[in-house]
């Protein structure tokens, strides 16, 4: 409480309606999320106050539960393959927006971007028609290339937004001592992007990880694990889904506090998110 | 500085695949709006502009279009109810915690979309926490029955979901505003007050907009919320899409609304720019 006697404007009770206000917008934020992982251990099943026989029996049917693992491995495997198809495109497309002119840029821009804002199921569906007009069957691969057709838009953000940063003498310099192209991107431009696309990437891996909209219209025979969680949704819930959910969250914790320790390391801003959102709905400004 | 082959190299690959994976794809979109199913059901390459008279005419798509942008109107307000205080009380009066809490405000995002909604699931749901809850503290008798499969419940889901969507732009916004201009509010006189309405608010205004512009899309696009949460009171304009792409079997009206959705986003984002750039002081 003692950063409430340090408030240097308003008025002592205007700031203690603030901290109470903020205080149940925590709560409503993290009541799903304790409620989810405290059923993960209820031995009799998920609903019912209070909790009781806590147990570990979710995990253990998790763990011999062949159809989670599989649909786990298979969205790694799509996320991996994401953050390469997003990254191979979203680098150059952020340098070609940094320095390049071409007709049509203004529209490229917009069009790159529009994924991020646009509701999944309309570039789900728009995938969609392209694959069967194509006659090409849904399967792992109609999802990888949704999810990384739509988080170029993360890629390029990010990017763009560290290539602001970047002071172009080094690369200049780099040139005018011999360097080619090639040479300069590998050891001037990209080093010094190391950031935005470790960034780049841990988002675009994690938004893969649980794309549920675009996939939901792609997909073939093989689930990825938010649609093996959908399907089994459909049918009833078990706290099995609690369980994997607080694993899920656990590494994603361990995965937050690792980045923040290395941009902290880095002196970036922590403000990567709401650039984010605010590109998505204005277009980036060049 | 940067030679021809160095722009090419850089610009002709993302605009392939962009072309390919995205511009062709909604011009799909746009050309199956006028085909339509043959009563054979396979979908006949003929235009006419019969699905979009569908739309305007059958009652159900476009009441249903009414009330899913009537339950994104609402998580935008509550969105924005909940995460602008906040976003205000971090920026001003957090001090030395600023990060902390900022970063508490993004964990929530780390947990899968549909976990949390499933988790607002096992909360409201008859036998769910809350009614247990209720019953066993002894303020209900009976399950309270409006709190799941109802509209109620999606707006409520979804507000949890786009509240720190919400946040996060007001937030940057304003940590943007120059403090000095808030100290020289009040030392000219201006009440704590004055000082918000006349100088802080205006200033956080884009971020405002940005937030509310993410919340209202995105929201008004969900068909996962409602098809785990809102029964059949909570039915919205995507959950018909989805139908019409499934067991209705009806792509070309699916596509048509689905233009629709995609004309009113592209249109709200346009003017939320408009606005954005008019608010903007730097």
């Amino acid at each position: 409480m003692e950063f409430l006697v340090s408030a240097t404007n308003g008025s002592t009770r205007g700031s203690r309606w603030l901290l109470l206000h903020s205080v149940f917008v925590f709560a409503f934020l993290y009541l799903p999320i304790a409620v989810l992982i405290v059923y993960s251990f209820n031995g009799a099943g998920v609903g019912g106050f209070p909790p009781r026989n806590l147990t570990l029996d979710w995990y253990r049917t998790l763990f011999s539960d062949g159809a989670i693992w599989e649909s786990v491995g298979n969205s790694l495997i799509v996320a991996a393959v994401a953050v390469v198809i997003a990254l191979g495109l979203g680098i150059p497309a952020a340098l070609a927006l940094d320095r390049a002119q071409f007709p049509g840029k203004a529209l490229f821009r917009r069009v790159v971007l529009l994924p991020l804002i646009l509701p999944g199921i309309i570039t789900g569906l728009s995938l969609l028609m392209l694959f069967n007009e194509a006659s090409i069957k849904l399967s792992l691969l109609t999802i990888v290339l949704g999810h990384g057709t739509a988080l170029i838009s993360v890629a390029t953000t990010e990017v763009f937004a560290g290539l602001q940063k970047l002071d172009r003498a080094q690369e200049e310099a780099s040139l005018d001592l011999g360097a080619n192209y090639w040479q300069t991107f590998l050891r001037v431009t990209l080093p010094n992007l190391r950031l935005s696309i470790i960034g780049a990437a841990l988002l675009i891996f994690t938004l893969s990880m649980d794309e549920i909209a675009v996939s939901f219209f792609l997909i073939g025979r093989d689930n990825t694990l938010p649609l093996e969680i959908w399907g089994r949704l459909r049918r009833g819930i078990t706290p099995e889904i609690n369980a994997i959910s607080t694993i899920i969250f656990v590494f994603s914790l361990v995965a937050i506090v690792l980045w923040y320790r290395l941009r902290r390391s880095a002196e970036g801003s922590p403000e990567v998110a709401a650039e984010l959102i605010e590109t998505a709905v204005q277009g980036a400004e060049s | 500085m940067f030679s021809r082959a160095y722009r090419a190299v850089v610009t002709v690959p993302p605009l392939l695949w962009v072309t390919v994976f995205l511009l062709i794809p909604y011009a799909l979109m746009f050309c199956y709006s006028f085909w339509m199913v043959s009563t054979s059901q396979t979908i006949v390459h003929s235009w006419s502009l019969a699905n979009y008279r569908q739309l305007l005419t059958v009652d159900v798509y476009w009441q249903t279009l009414l009330r899913s942008m009537w339950i994104a109107a609402r998580v935008m307000l509550f969105s924005l109810l909940l995460g602008y205080p906040l976003a205000y009380f971090l920026s001003f009066y957090a001090g030395a915690k600023k990060d902390l809490f900022y970063q508490l405000v993004i964990i929530p995002l780390w947990v899968s979309y549909l976990v949390r909604a499933y988790a607002w699931k096992t909360i409201l749901g008859s036998d769910g926490v809350l009614n247990t809850l209720l019953q066993y503290v002894h303020l209900t008798k009976h399950p309270l029955e409006f709190l799941l499969y109802s509209p109620f419940a999606v707006v409520l889901t979804l507000t949890h979901i786009y509240t720190p969507f919400t946040f996060l732009p007001i937030y940057a916004s304003l940590e943007h505003i120059p403090r000095n201009l808030v100290e020289a509010s009040s030392d000219l006189g201006a009440s704590p007050a004055q000082t918000f309405w006349r100088v802080i608010f205006p200033l956080s205004i884009p971020g405002v907009l940005a937030g509310a512009t993410f919340a209202f899309v995105l929201s008004l696009g969900d068909f996962l919320a409602p098809l785990l949460l809102g029964g059949p009171s909570g039915i919205m304009i995507s959950n018909i899409v989805v139908s019409l792409f499934g067991a209705a079997y009806n792509w070309p009206l699916g596509a048509a609304i689905s233009l629709c959705m995609l004309v009113l986003v592209v249109s709200l984002l346009f003017v939320s720019e408009r606005l954005e750039k008019k608010w903007s002081f730097s």
